[in-house]
């Protein structure tokens, strides 16, 4: 009837690529000395799907391979083949090859042959060399001479119907074949009243005419096969022998399947939706925010006992407005699992690379986070963690002189606390070098205090070319350093320290805005603009007078804050705007801190907190320095939302200049 | 109209054979494991049950198994999806009561005369 | 259609003259207004609206005629004032200013002029090449003449001149990274 079906094909390699995600996680969660039945079935079921489904779309190339995969995978979960260091490598490097051939079939990259086949081999050489080979199944060659047609004796199990199977529907499907004569034997019909009609009390005795093969005879009956006698002797050729088959095999007792126990793993009814459509949900939704805003506004000048009922309205329309946009943001929150899930694979083959034992623990994984945060946090993540297996942790000598164990541990946690996501990397390796960084600080001309404490000395490690050592291997020294991760987690709104023990390890914390679409601000009017200052790099505002103000050269002004002379910005100025507080002693002093430096923003007036909705200048424009984006005030008004680290920077290179 | 119940734990199958029942006529429900192929079965009545072997949480031959002991799916076909390796889980599906098996990989139309002859 | 009308010169009864005829015939809508005493013209297709002059929030470290960005239904779009780039002398706001919203290729922008007169039809026959002068703009910007009567329509490639580097309306290191799947 010719049904397409390479509309599914994208399902399949979306699958695919799903599967090869989970037997790549569960082979590196595998414990080779302890091995858990369900993971390895799990592994072998998704080599299993894929083998299936490649086999269903005429991927020939993928069934052939994962074929012997799910060959060795099968011995492998049947307790034949112990699970080894060597086989997960093996099994790995299957899954990589198999991502190879996806792409390959989906037309995105060529096949490397000559990979593909050394993989092969290799699957094959656990396997003893001897891969049964998917051929066709062997065939019972008995059509030597085709006789004339087939006498038939079927006599059915009195509980054939309990299997769903209808003796009726046979005798149809051998009509088909040729032309059937049909002789009920009624012989075991037993009187009426004592007739059971869930069994079956009748056999036959059949004549099948034409040029049929016994194979195709045989087939009809291929699933009852257990469940009757069968006889199929050649009509004409009389004296060859009785094909005879019986029921004598006893049917294997129903199979102890594995307990499935079910694993706290995503069970979700899920729907994909391009990230597009949401973005799209999300920015109505901020716009229904603004508008609700404004009638709000509006609202206050109601009378409360006249317009009792608009007021309510209004009410209610804030808190159904406020709901739904945290439902739409709930939408763009993904587990910080996505991002997690990726690491097992690095420190696997890092350790590996590096002669280094380390187990990996992650805490937390169900934590949520914006989708558009996690994107951002795949480098800065995987840097830390190369960082802490290149540097942190020793190898198991030293770990073992150090009275430590020889398996270094690797933590990874996630936590929400208040509206912040806070990730940790944890490791119990050497700690951070007081004196080394120190040296290496000098070598690199950066600024250094008298008597640093260890804090400030770890610090150290984010200031811009700290890291571009040329000590570094190639492990974690690819030319960005630490202040590249840190730059990535500030431009997220978000904060990064490291704290460490020397001799006990090295906690490095990252703490994230939940979400990049939304953001607690500050706004603050300079002239007739409002500008947004991120809430979280706000210290303290200090109202005019109540601070030293000192002039530097030209119109440069610092202002005493807690002791120390901080860099004024009067953003009047830099955005070229008139601000009516000329005199930085006139105006409101907000005081920012971004990567531990601090600075002032001479500003006209405070206008209060609020959460805006983040919007994108390089949309129509493009970036501007000291700018993280707009937003859009209750009034309709477009708000500029300043860039605090960059400002800061900005100000202390002026300062130092 | 015959209603079929498809129990595969891949999405791609479960669309495959979906698609090409209801192009043929046949009002089809899905399931992704042996588990939620048991709770839709007990909910409605179905003709035909597809069952793949290899899913999580609860195989097909498992499944069939239970279902094969409900009084309401005591005579319904029950056909497991297995591959041309799996001569042990024919016969494994058997002793849970499946009434036969279509053998992966398999073609639209394969299926399509399968399933015409079983709900003939 | 009356501009398109009130311009055709051929004879109706010989050419039966309905938009689609025309636009096969290669010929083109625009859209045209006035920069102080000159008159352009843009391709109709790039116009999105036209709107009267909205409040501007400014926008630090950029050129004068880039007034800033407005609120366009939740996007933020950036306006350009063209009299103010090519220092016209009369850069006031009155009743007549307006703002030509542009959706070009990627991206949405804003442009300030004196006002705008019409929408147009311009057969290929009344097509020029363009000049080696294009009174404001650098002829790159300019398609071509368009002779209406006494009139001449200064036809502008609106996309180019919005992207090029003297509009400043797009970073030079602009490589559209778009990274979402």
């Amino acid at each position: 009837m010719g049904i397409d079906i390479s509309r599914f094909q994208d399902t399949f390699f979306e699958e695919s690529r799903e599967g090869l995600d989970l037997m790549e996680s569960r082979l590196l969660e595998l414990d080779v000395k302890q091995t858990d039945t369900e993971t390895l079935n799990e592994i072998f079921r998704a080599a299993h799907s894929i083998k299936g489904g490649a086999g269903t779309f005429g991927f020939s190339a993928i069934t052939d391979f994962t074929h012997s995969l799910e060959t060795l995978l099968d011995r492998v979960r049947a307790g034949e083949l112990p699970p080894s260091d060597d086989l997960v490598s093996t099994l790995l490097e299957a899954v990589d090859i198999t991502r190879g051939l996806l792409a390959a079939a989906r037309g995105d990259a060529d096949i490397d042959a000559a990979a593909v086949a050394a993989a092969h081999e290799k699957l094959n050489h656990w396997q003893g060399g001897a891969t049964a080979a998917p051929g066709p199944a062997v065939e019972p060659a008995q059509d030597a001479a085709s006789p004339r047609g087939w006498r038939i004796g079927f006599e059915p199990d009195a509980e054939i119907f309990a299997s769903g199977n209808e003796p009726l529907r046979l005798l149809r499907e051998l009509a088909s074949l040729g032309e059937l004569d049909v002789q009920a034997d009624i012989d075991r019909l037993p009187d009426l009243e004592d007739i059971d009609p869930e069994r079956c009390y009748l056999s036959w005795r059949l004549r099948l005419e034409g040029d049929v093969s016994e194979a195709e005879v045989r087939d009809v009956f291929a699933w009852v096969e257990d469940e009757c006698r069968l006889t199929v002797e050649p009509i004409e050729p009389q004296v060859a022998p009785a094909a005879d088959s019986s029921s004598a095999e006893p049917a294997s007792p129903a199979a102890a399947a594995p307990t499935t126990r079910p694993r706290p793993a995503p069970e979700q009814r899920s729907l994909r939706v391009s990230v597009d459509k949401i973005d799209a949900l999300m920015n109505l939704v901020g716009e229904l925010v603004i508008t609700q805003e404004m009638l709000q506004q509006q609202g206050s000048g109601l009378d409360p006992v006249r317009d009792e009922v608009m007021l309510n309205g209004l009410s209610q329309l804030h808190l159904n407005t406020r709901r739904l946009q945290e439902a739409v943001m709930a939408t763009r929150m993904v587990p910080v699992d996505f991002l997690f899930s990726r690491l097992p694979r690095l420190v696997h083959d890092l350790a590996n690379k590096l002669g280094k034992q380390v187990t990996l623990e992650t805490v937390g994984e169900g934590t949520e986070l914006d989708r558009g945060v996690i994107e951002k946090l795949t480098d800065p993540l995987n840097h830390i963690v190369r960082n802490s297996l290149d540097h942190g942790l020793e190898g198991p000598e030293a770990r073992r002189a150090a009275g430590k164990p020889e398996t270094g541990t690797l933590t990874l946690t996630a936590s929400h606390e208040g509206g912040h996501i806070v990730i940790v990397i944890q490791d119990d390796g050497r700690g951070l070098d007081r004196d080394r960084i120190l040296a290496k600080a000098r070598e690199r001309g950066l600024p250094l205090g008298n008597d640093m404490s260890d804090a400030e000395v770890c610090q150290l490690i984010f200031a811009p070319g700290f890291s571009t050592a040329a000590a570094v291997s190639d492990v974690s020294g690819r030319g960005v350093g630490m202040d590249v991760v840190r730059q990535n987690i500030q431009s997220l709104n978000g904060q990064v320290e490291v704290t460490s023990v020397a001799g006990r390890g090295t906690r490095v914390a990252i703490r994230l805005p939940l979400t990049l679409a939304i953001l607690d601000g500050m706004s603050v009017a300079v002239g007739r603009e409002t500008y947004i200052v991120p809430l979280h790099s706000v210290v303290e505002s200090l109202q005019p007078g109540a601070t030293e103000i000192r002039r530097l050269t030209g119109s440069a002004h610092v202002a005493r804050v807690r002791g120390e002379f901080v860099p004024i910005v009067p953003l009047g100025d830099l955005f070229g705007g008139r601000p009516w507080a000329s005199n930085p002693a006139d105006g409101i002093l907000v005081v920012v801190e971004s990567g531990g430096r601090r600075t002032v923003l001479l500003v006209d007036e405070l206008v209060g907190q609020q959460q805006v909705v983040i919007k994108n200048l390089e949309a129509n424009y493009k970036r501007i320095s000291g700018i993280a984006g707009a937003t859009i005030l209750g009034d309709g008004r477009v708000a500029l939302i300043l860039d605090i680290g960059e400002l800061v920077l900005v100000s202390s290179q002026a300062a130092a200049a | 109209m015959s209603k079929i119940l498809a129990v595969d734990d891949s999405t791609s199958m479960r669309q495959m054979i979906a698609y090409t029942l209801k192009e043929s006529g046949y009002e089809v429900e899905e399931a992704e494991d042996g588990e939620a192929g048991l709770e839709k079965a007990k909910s409605q009545q179905f003709s035909l049950v597809l069952a793949d072997v290899n899913m999580p949480r609860m195989d097909g031959i498992t499944m069939v198994g239970r279902l094969r002991g409900m009084d309401q799916y005591k005579f319904t076909p029950l056909l497991i999806l297995t591959t041309e390796t799996g001569d042990d889980k024919k016969q494994q599906g058997k002793a849970a009561g499946a009434t036969g098996w279509i053998t992966k990989p398999f073609d639209p139309d394969q299926l399509i005369n399968v399933v015409k002859r079983v709900l003939a | 259609m009356e501009a398109m009308q009130a311009t055709q010169s051929a004879p109706a009864q010989e050419t039966p003259a309905t938009a689609a005829a025309e636009r096969e015939a290669g010929a083109r809508e625009f859209l045209t207004f006035a920069l102080g005493e000159e008159e352009y013209g843009v391709d109709i297709l790039k116009v999105q609206e036209i709107r009267g002059c909205d409040a501007v929030t400014r926008l630090p470290e950029s050129p004068d005629f880039i007034k800033g960005v407005i609120n366009l239904r939740g996007i933020i779009v950036p306006i350009v004032d063209m009299r103010v780039k090519f220092r016209l002398p009369q850069a006031e706001y009155n009743e007549f200013t307006v703002m030509i919203i542009l959706n070009l290729d990627d991206r949405v922008v804003g442009m300030v002029v004196d006002s705008v007169s019409d929408v147009m039809m311009l057969g290929a026959d009344k097509l020029r090449e363009p000049p080696e002068f294009g009174g404001n703009f650098d002829t790159r910007f300019i398609t071509g003449l368009g002779a209406l009567d006494d009139r001449m329509l200064i036809l502008l490639d609106i996309e180019r001149l919005m992207h090029s580097e003297e509009m400043a309306l797009v970073s030079a290191t602009d490589d559209v990274a778009q990274a979402d799947d």
